[in-house]
Parts: structure tokens; sequence; C-alpha cells
């Protein structure tokens, strides 16, 4: 790829970093040159995205409907599934799939809850407050 | 939590690539000049995996680099450099290592996962574990940090930085820590470029597993021509994105590493004194090009979330001209030897 041709597409990196290319300049020899996006690269991570933010609506409806607690909801915002959130709160996956059922989370206790919370960067506050969840649009960006 | 201050004198130059980044500045930082494709080619970076059996986010995987680490232990061995390294289990007993190796003013590598990675873009925020940072001080209670990917030094909390060493998950770190012990005063870097050169020929060509090298991007064609039929539409499409992410995903400098391979055999040719290894350069970059092209098709594919069947048999076509071009460079490559 010559110097000329590398893609100055959209990109996803809110200008905090610029991704490098290497190209080659009009002597023929390599050099590095910034690239702001490639179009691919850029619908295949929105691609990615997307399913991630349809899998969260789906589980917050599920959640305003009553049938799975907000634990449920905020595994999925931090794209975890119940092996990772219990690898992150040392605690076996049964237990966190226990704390999915409404019933249970509604017994937790503030010690555990505030685990949950610390874990999805929140309060116990948070946690507990469907409105929260409620508010929260998941729109792709 | 100790609270002195500590700010290691680091030259922190931004890398396509992590872990060439973190090497070749941590190299730099002992007087060792080493470019970030020189880096890549010593540590025979480029590579290629399919693994449908094992499965990421229910998707296969696809890799178009070795095992994280590799590249910076293929280095120091070739360039004969005294490397230590620590795991842990204990998050304390971690930081500590961490602070005890700054106040002795030895700049240490890191390997973080990256969702919990405060300064990172939120876009590239997934549960990645194979990062890698250096760490080269800390100051009220904040570390500073040379990530390669960002174009200055960052800045991350003693919690932020815990969390991120002992991210959990695909291949958890561990609060993996690196650092260079000593150098050797006379090093053969001539020697290490050929090692890294007949490394990759063999990891691109011998496997005898059809899942890697030039045979993985075969088997992946072979593979892909039945993705909509067998997979679905949604899903198929959903396989293909996974592959253009690997390709294009951060720090590849284009197309699967194969541009920043290319440059690598330019600079080879200049070290060596050996001007084929130009050819065979402008042969890495052509098929670089056709890595680029499979990605436009691939893209086309996803953005509109329709059918269209001939493009997986073009996408598979384009492989397949790929596999053929690359085998024949690194048919040509294992014959190097030194003058």
């Amino acid at each position: 790829m010559k110097k000329k041709e590398v893609p100055q597409d959209e990109g996803l990196s809110d200008g905090l970093f610029e991704d490098i290319c290497y190209a080659l300049d009009d002597d023929g020899h390599y050099v590095v040159v910034p690239t702001t996006g490639f179009q691919p690269k850029t619908d295949a991570l929105l691609q990615a995205w997307d399913v991630i933010h349809e899998k969260i609506e789906e589980v917050r409806q599920l959640v305003l409907a009553g049938k799975l607690s907000p634990i449920a909801y905020f595994m999925e915002k931090n794209i975890m599934d119940a092996r990772l959130l219990a690898d992150y709160m040392g605690i076996p996956k049964w237990k966190v799939k226990r704390h999915l059922k409404p019933k249970h989370f509604n017994k937790l206790d503030d010690d555990i809850l505030d685990r949950y919370a610390e874990t999805f960067n929140i309060n116990r506050e948070q946690l507990k407050d469907i409105s929260v969840i409620q508010e929260d649009k998941n729109e792709s960006k | 939590m100790n609270q002195n201050k500590y700010y290691i004198d680091f030259q922190h130059k931004p890398a396509a690539h992590c872990e060439n980044g973190a090497t070749s500045n941590l190299l730099n930082h002992y007087n060792i000049r080493l470019s970030e494709p020189m880096v890549f080619g010593i540590g025979s970076g480029l590579f290629f995996s399919y693994m449908p059996f094992m499965k990421l986010n229910g998707l296969p995987v696809v890799s178009f680099r070795p095992w994280p680490g590799t590249i910076f232990n293929r280095n120091t061995r070739r360039l004969g450099i005294e490397i230590q390294r620590y795991k842990f289990r204990d998050r304390k007993e971690a930081m500590k290592m961490l602070d005890e190796n700054l106040a002795k003013g030895i700049p240490t590598g890191c390997l973080v996962g990256v969702y919990h990675l405060t300064y990172f873009p939120p876009a590239y925020r997934f549960h990645f574990n194979a990062h890698n940072i250096v760490v080269i001080g800390r100051e009220n209670g904040e570390y500073l940090v040379s990530d390669p990917i960002m174009p200055g030094i960052e800045r991350i909390s003693y919690h932020d930085l815990e969390r991120v060493r002992f991210a959990q998950g695909t291949q958890p770190p561990k609060g993996r820590m690196y650092f260079i012990k000593g150098i050797s005063e006379t090093f053969d870097l001539k020697n290490a470029i050929v090692e890294g050169i007949k490394q990759v020929c063999k990891d691109m060509l011998e496997i005898p597993i059809p899942l890697f090298g030039v045979k993985g991007i075969r088997y992946m064609a072979k593979q892909m021509r039945k993705w909509p039929k067998k997979l679905g539409e949604r899903k198929a499409s959903l396989y293909m994105g996974q592959v253009v992410r690997m390709l294009e995903e951060i720090g590849t400098g284009g197309a699967g590493f194969r541009f920043i391979y290319a440059a690598f055999l330019q600079e080879a040719a200049r070290e060596l004194n050996q001007p084929w290894l130009n050819e065979i350069s402008d042969e890495m970059t052509q098929a670089g090009d056709r890595w680029r092209e499979f990605a436009i098709i691939a893209g086309r594919i996803f953005k509109s979330r329709a059918g269209q069947e001939e493009n997986y048999q073009a996408a598979a076509d384009v492989l397949l001209d790929i596999a053929g071009r690359e085998e024949k460079i690194f048919l040509k490559l294992r014959h190097i030897k030194l003058s």
C-alpha cells in the first residue's frame, strides 16, 4: 500500500489515539502513516457493538418486566456472562446465576450488593434503583 | 500504600502494535535502538491461525499473531538480554513488587486487560486480556503509564491498575510483569534477524496441523464458502466481521501485520546487505494489499446484512490467492542465511 492510499475513513477512537499504518513512500520505502480509520474495520467494530447493544436491550426489557434481577442488566452492560462475572466476584457461577433471579436478588445483603456494584463501577443505590435501568438508553455509537 | 514519587526518564514512542511498542521502548531504555518492524521481525510476530472449535463470544478464534508475550521473549532471547518475569496470586504482592521496581528506577512491562483501562476509547474496551503497557512511575497515588497505543504518557489509579492487571476471563494476565535485568555488550543483530525469519517460515509452512499458517488460510477459505448455508445469513455475517476485526484490530499496522513485516524485510535487506529481501518485501506488500481487498469484500457483507452468497465466494477466492502468495514468499525466505 502506498502512502496516499492509506485509508482515512471514519474511526472510533474518539480522537484519543491515532491508529498507525505502514505504507510505502514515493521512493518505495516503508514509513509510518497515521490513519483515522478504515471503513471495513470500523463497520466490523460497529457490528460487534450492535450485537452487544441488542443483547443489553433484550435483558433490559426482561429486568423491567420483573423476570430478571438488575444484576443481569449490569452484567450484559459490562459485556460479561455469568462465568466472567463469577470470576470477578470470586464466587461460584451457580451463585451468580441465582442472583440473576429477582427473588434471590431481593434477599441479598448489602455486603454482596456492594461487591457487585463495585464490579460494575456503580454504587449500591444505583444497582437497586430500577429507574436507573429504565432511563438507561443503549444506543449504538 | 506508599506515597513516594517516582518518575523514570523514559522515552515513550507510540507504535502500531502494543507488544512491539513495549518491547521496543524497553530495549531503547537500555540503549538498544530497534524500530518497531525490527522488533516484530526478530520476534517472528507474523502468524495465522483459525480455530473454529474454539469460540470467543460464540465466534471462532481467528488470529494473526502468536501467543502474547512471544515477541518480547524471542527478542530478548535472540539478543541475549537477561529478563525477569513474574506472575502473582496475590494482588497486593503484585502491586508491591511493581512499586519496588519503580523505586529502583526499572521501567516495568505489565500484561493487562483493556476492559477497565480508564484512558482507552470506549469503543475499544472489550474483555481482551493481552495488552502490554510499561509502567514508568507513580505520583499522587497514580501510576504513569507508557501505553504504546496512546500518543502520550497516561495516568491510571492504583485501584484501576490493580484491576486491569488482574482482569478475569480468557487468558487472565494474573498480574504478569516483566523487565530487563541486564544486556550483553555485544549482541548479534544479524543472527537475530536470520533466526526471526527462519522461525516465521516454519510457523507459516511447517506446522503439521491444517489450522495454522498458509494451510490455515486455505482451511478458512474452504469453510468460508459454506458459512452462509451452514450458519444462516446473520451468523455468517458475524463470522465475517470477526475475521476482519482480528485482521485489522488495533496495532496490526494494516492487513494483519503484513505491511509491518514488509517494512521489516526492507530493514533486514539493509542490515544483512542482502538486496533480494527487498523483492520479497514487495511481494509481502502485495499480499497485504490483497488482505485489504479481502477486508473490503467482507465489509460489504456485514454492512448490508443481505445474503450475498457470491461475496463469500469472492472473499474465499481472495484468501486462496493470498495463501498461494504467502506460500511462495516463505518458501523463498526459508533459504535465508547469514550472507
